[in-house]
């Protein structure tokens, strides 16, 4: 039996590594990875809390859907702004790319 | 009795006449003077009969000052002194008058001439007649004010404006003692007319108060009759006309002071240090005048210096309590005085203004008129029997003697030599010996026009007559009985003295007689037959003779003591407003500016600082915010981590 | 151990691992590999918990969409990125700090919050059923929102990456 804070542990583990990756990575692809990263961490919170509470209520499920599915879709868009990115800026470096700097 | 309002009006009416007029009257303002001077003489003998048959007046005409407790009128008072002094006042003015219309004549100021001398009339009259010391005060005033205005007469002439100005300012000094007795007279007596202040006179207020007042009083008769130290502005004087000089100077205004001191003889009475005090000044000015006029040249400056030393006669007699003799010798001394005066502007104005007797002599044949008269004005002011100036100088050396005022009198004596030799020196410079002028005015040598010389006949015989008529036998002739009741407080005193010495006195008349004689003989010595005498004693006394020439350098001593002084301290003050008091205005507003400076300063850098500090902080603090926007958005996500990381710990531990 | 837990672990691990790889590896297709294994390990836990229907619909959506999606992004992109260069930006130290403190705090929540809990014993039912019963009846309308989102995005997207014509 798997109690169910390993799984939110887990859960927190995946989080905070795409949270840094997020952070940190110079690739703006890198940084959408580590986004993803941080969605999947969140999937698996809400079905191991769907699964693990007394009733097992679907919802959390159904909100997993949810999130890939916006999930996806943030994706394609954001891949078509680092595009637009590279196609200006010549680089996908998002630190290289401070226009709105002071 | 009452017409006696007559006597100083009729001359107020020719004096606003010819002031009114004057531009349109021209040269025929005498016959508007003469016949205002000439009623009002008229008038005056008629009020003297009045008086003579024993009728007195005190009215009070009009009510003048009602101010709180003093009540001053406008009133007449008509008593045996007051007659004598209108008498003498009216008639030698008279005969003035009618003297100036030929010496006057064909002056371009005629008019305004007999405008000033009429004025002087009336306020000498007003002067005279005033039963009360305030109205006697406003003619004291109005005296000063002609003599002013007649000394500088001839205005554009500097010396006689400066002249007009020295006499004023003078006599000023002598009219501030002269109020400070009328507000002591005031305060002691609450009133200030003759009759109620003497009615309130009494021994036991002690002689300190009397005294103050008396001596008050005195220092304003200085001033006027022009006695040591205050006598400096008559010879000046001299700059105006001569009939200026015998009317004013001679005869009625430096008498003033004289008639004051014998009004207020009750109070002189019980003050016998003033008494002393004014014989004193009287003798010594009475010698020191006399040293100055011994070697004089100028003829019209002789006969002033003669003026003063006859007045320090009066003051001698007035100071023995010899107050009727003083009168006396003032009415006798008006006569001769006024004539030598007459005479003197006779001499000139044949010599078309010629004044130094250096360049006279030898006019006796040419002014026979002139000459008699002089001569007789000569004797008779220098005392000799049986001349008018006799009988009175000689009551008031006996007076003076018999109350113990031996040094006065010894001093009255010398004098009385000083006088006749130094008139005689006068007479016999002018009309004896050669003529030593230019020939041009020796051709055009003139006896005076009748106008001029009816006059000088007139007072010479009075200067012969008046004194016997008059005067004899001595204290007790018809003057003296006239005037008695005025000065019986100042009799019941010497009456015992005067009684005992009957034949003492015949001694003193002797005495002064022939030490009169003796000047006459020392005069003729030294300039009939010796002439050479005169020059050569000059010379062996170089330094008296500077010294007096020169007056003492009396004049000189008041310039640089006074004038000097005060301009130096004019100045002083000057500069003391223009420093400090300006400095201190300046000052301020110098202060004020810088205070301005230290507020606008004030306002620049702290009001205005703090301000931009508040801008600079907010600059400053936009600087340094700013950076928070740094473009790279992995920043901002890190920003939002931490805020993250600050809610969990918040949600979690608080 | 039994077994679900042992393969929970090596699952767990797994996943891990590749998360690792996606956040430290430098180049980018690298990553991009690294993430379908994730991927795939999370939809292994998902069985694990009795979600079948998620876990496929994580291979199709994620891996097959996705993954795609950003390979072909590192494709169009790729040629300045391949090159050397820092993988990392300069806030790696205050980023770790940040990271490790949430996932301290957020262990801490969990220990405390959630100590044991034990799967309850499930009734057989099928996952997909159910899952569409839900998603055409209670959350019918977040359904349809879903897919005009889907729309919006697919519009945007193409709109976005679309190359200048000229017009513009």
């Amino acid at each position: 039996m798997v109690p169910l804070s390993h799984y939110l542990i887990l859960s927190a583990l995946l989080f905070t590594i795409g949270m840094f990756g997020a952070l940190t990575r110079r690739n703006a692809i890198g940084v959408l990875m580590a986004l993803e990263l941080m969605f999947n961490a969140i999937n698996v919170s809400f079905v191991a809390f769907s699964r693990y509470l007394p009733q097992q209520m679907l919802q959390g499920q159904i909100f997993a859907i949810f999130i890939i599915t916006v999930a996806a879709a943030e994706a394609a868009v954001g891949l078509a702004i680092v595009l637009g990115l590279y196609r200006n800026f010549k680089t996908i470096n998002v630190d290289e790319i401070n226009l709105m700097k002071w | 009795m009452k017409l006696v309002a007559l006597v100083p009006l009729l001359p107020l009416i020719g004096f606003l006449i010819n002031g009114l007029f004057g531009a349109w009257i021209k040269d025929r303002a005498h016959l508007v003077a003469i016949p205002a001077a000439g009623l009002s003489c008229l008038v005056a003998f008629v009020v003297f009969f009045q008086a003579v048959g024993g009728a007195t007046l005190d009215w009070d005409v009009y009510s003048w000052l009602t101010v709180g407790n003093l009540k001053v009128p406008i009133g007449i008072l008509v008593d045996p002194l007051s007659t004598v002094m209108m008498l003498v006042v009216t008639f030698v003015g008279l005969l003035i008058h009618i003297y100036s219309i030929g010496y006057m004549h064909g002056d371009r100021s005629f008019a305004r001439f007999f405008t000033y001398l009429n004025l002087f009339m009336f306020s000498m009259l007003v002067l005279v007649l005033a039963n009360n010391y305030l109205l006697m005060f406003l003619g004291w005033e109005g005296v000063g004010l002609c003599s002013y205005l007649l000394i500088g007469f001839w205005y554009e002439k500097k010396s006689a404006a400066d002249a007009g100005k020295k006499a004023f300012v003078v006599n000023r000094i002598g009219d501030a003692g002269f109020m400070l007795g009328l507000f002591f007279i005031w305060s002691t007596f609450g009133s200030l007319k003759y009759t109620e202040v003497f009615a309130a006179v009494d021994p036991a207020l002690g002689a300190g108060i009397y005294t103050t007042i008396t001596l008050l009083l005195f220092v304003g008769a200085m001033g006027k009759s022009a006695q040591l130290p205050l006598y400096v502005w008559l010879p000046d004087a001299m700059e105006g006309p001569t009939p200026v000089s015998a009317l004013i100077h001679a005869a009625t205004m430096v008498t003033a002071g004289v008639y004051m001191v014998a009004r207020s003889n009750p109070l002189f009475n019980l003050a016998p240090f003033s008494l002393e005090v004014v014989a004193w000044v009287g003798a010594l000015t009475a010698v020191f005048a006399a040293t100055i006029a011994l070697v004089q040249n100028d003829i019209k400056k002789v006969v002033a210096y003669s003026t003063i030393s006859q007045l320090g006669y009066m003051f001698i007699g007035a100071g023995a309590g010899a107050y009727a003799s003083a009168v006396f010798h003032l009415a006798t001394h008006a006569f001769f005085k006024a004539l030598l005066f007459l005479g003197a502007g006779s001499v000139i104005h044949s010599l078309h203004g010629e004044q130094d007797i250096r360049k006279m002599g030898g006019l006796w044949k040419a002014m026979p008129i002139t000459a008699w008269t002089f001569l007789l004005a000569s004797l008779a002011n220098g005392g000799i029997f049986p001349l008018a100036g006799f009988w009175s100088k000689d009551e008031i050396l006996f007076n003076a003697f018999e109350r113990g005022l031996t040094i006065p009198w010894l001093l009255g004596l010398v004098g009385a030599f000083l006088t006749a030799f130094y008139m005689f020196r006068l007479f016999f410079q002018v009309f004896t010996g050669q003529f030593r002028g230019d020939a041009h005015t020796a051709h055009h040598l003139h006896e005076s026009p009748p106008n001029m010389a009816y006059p000088l006949l007139v007072l010479g015989a009075l200067s012969v007559v008046a004194g016997v008529l008059l005067g004899f036998p001595p204290d007790h002739g018809l003057y003296h009985r006239f005037v008695a009741p005025i000065f019986e407080a100042a009799h019941e005193s010497e009456g015992a003295a005067i009684h005992a010495a009957a034949s003492s006195e015949i001694v003193m008349a002797a005495l002064s007689l022939s030490v009169a004689l003796l000047g006459i003989g020392l005069a003729y010595l030294f300039y009939v037959k010796r002439p050479e005498l005169a020059s050569r004693l000059a010379d062996k006394m170089q330094g008296v003779y500077r010294l007096l020439l020169n007056k003492y350098w009396v004049d000189e001593l008041y310039q640089a003591i006074f004038i000097d002084f005060g301009k130096r301290f004019c100045r002083f003050l000057w500069g003391f407003d223009a420093r400090v008091v300006d400095g201190a205005v300046n000052g301020s507003g110098w202060l004020t500016m810088r205070l301005s400076v230290m507020s606008a300063w004030n306002d620049l850098k702290i009001v205005d600082g703090l301000v931009n500090a508040i801008a600079d902080l907010i600059q400053g603090g936009s600087v340094t915010l700013r950076r928070l926007q740094t473009g790279a958005i992995q920043n901002y996500i890190l920003a939002m981590a931490l805020g993250i990381l600050g809610m969990v710990v918040f949600y979690l531990f608080v | 151990m039994t077994v679900t837990q042992a393969v929970f672990y090596l699952m767990a691990t797994f996943t891990v691992g590749a998360s690792l790889l996606v956040v430290l590896a430098r180049n980018i297709v690298h990553c991009a590999i690294a993430l379908v294994f994730a991927f795939f390990g999370v939809a292994a836990l998902f069985i694990l918990l009795d979600a079948e229907f998620l876990a496929a619909t994580q291979v199709l959506l994620y891996v097959g969409g996705i993954t795609i999606l950003l390979l072909f992004a590192i494709m169009l992109t790729s040629r300045i990125s391949a090159r050397g260069g820092k993988i990392m930006n300069e806030q790696v130290g205050i980023s770790a700090v940040v990271a490790l403190a949430l996932f301290g705090l957020m262990v801490y929540a969990n220990l405390k919050g959630f100590p044991a809990l034990v799967p309850p014993m499930l009734a057989a039912s099928d996952n997909t059923a159910s899952l569409g019963r839900l998603l055409l009846t209670t959350y019918v309308l977040p359904f349809e929102v879903v897919s005009l989102l889907l729309l919006a995005a697919m519009v945007g997207a193409i709109v976005l990456a679309r190359r200048e014509q000229g017009k513009d």
